[in-house]
């Protein structure tokens, strides 16, 4: 017997900032009809924006000759997202913000989007595309049945 | 794409019978909200403006940028002996200013009415 066909959603977006907004409000559709709470939906929604301004800003450095494609892998019990690049990928891992630090003037208010996207779902990797290119970032969140 | 980011101050009395300064945002905080954000909290007298207010209530995205904003905000503040309070935060943004440490330096509330008894 063949499994089902997974269902899959794809948007393409430009190297603009603001349209990380469009992959945003596609997530949180699917995330809806996958039955998902409306506080997941929330952390979904915060963890793909910041993917997508990480790919647009450090990916493709807001080169609008360049997208950023987004791949939402739909399963039975949670949902995939990647969010592609033409960048080198990250090298860096998450840091969790000092804001003691940011405070003094000793670490950039900026840069935490990649703490922000571990934090708010179940899975998160960093992949480095191959010769350079087409990197990206895969994140999963999972449908909590039992609290649903 | 991205919505530009209104600001209006309005001038209120807390119980104490203190002066406050409410700055009420409305649209998205981002990038873009730096004359918005900062802007307007620069624009206030720091002899007057001790105690601030942020209005969120009108917000309904805030990107990690937009967090930034935030708290170079508080910097400014602290290093003017302002003290910052915000309210009306969904609970999601509530969590994500929570996690990022910003209820350090700011008290986070509900409402107007709780963030003017708290100060």
């Amino acid at each position: 017997m063949k499994a089902p066909k997974p269902t899959c959603v794809e948007v393409r977006l430009p190297s603009r900032l603001g349209y990380e907004k469009v992959a945003m409000s596609t997530a949180a559709s699917v995330a809806k009809l996958m039955g998902f709470r409306e506080d997941r939906v929330e952390d979904l929604k915060t963890a793909v924006a910041e993917a997508c301004i990480n790919a647009i800003e450090h990916g493709n450095r807001l080169n609008e000759g360049l997208s950023v494609g987004v791949v939402l892998s739909v399963d039975a019990d949670s949902l995939e997202v990647k969010v592609i690049d033409d960048g080198k990928g990250m090298k860096s891992r998450p840091v969790k913000p000092d804001i003691d630090r940011k405070m003094h003037g000793e670490e950039d208010p900026r840069g935490m989007g990649m703490f922000l996207i571990q934090a708010l779902v179940d899975e998160a990797e960093w992949v480095v595309g191959s010769e350079g290119k087409s990197s990206y970032v895969r994140l999963v969140i999972r449908l909590d049945k039992d609290a649903a | 794409m991205q919505s530009e980011t209104k600001s209006r101050v309005e001038q209120v009395t807390s119980p104490a019978g203190q002066a406050v300064a409410v700055l009420r945002f409305e649209g998205d905080i981002a990038s873009t909200s730096k004359d918005a954000v900062l802007g307007a909290f620069q624009a206030l007298p720091k002899e007057t403006a001790r105690l601030v207010l942020l209005d969120f209530s009108k917000v309904d995205y805030i990107n990690s940028s937009g967090i930034a904003l935030v708290i170079q905000l508080l910097i400014e503040a602290s290093n003017s002996g302002q003290k910052v309070a915000a309210f009306g935060l969904s609970a999601h943004f509530t969590k994500v200013f929570t996690m990022v440490g910003i209820t350090k330096y700011a008290g986070l509330f509900g409402s107007q009415a709780e963030a003017l008894a708290g100060l």
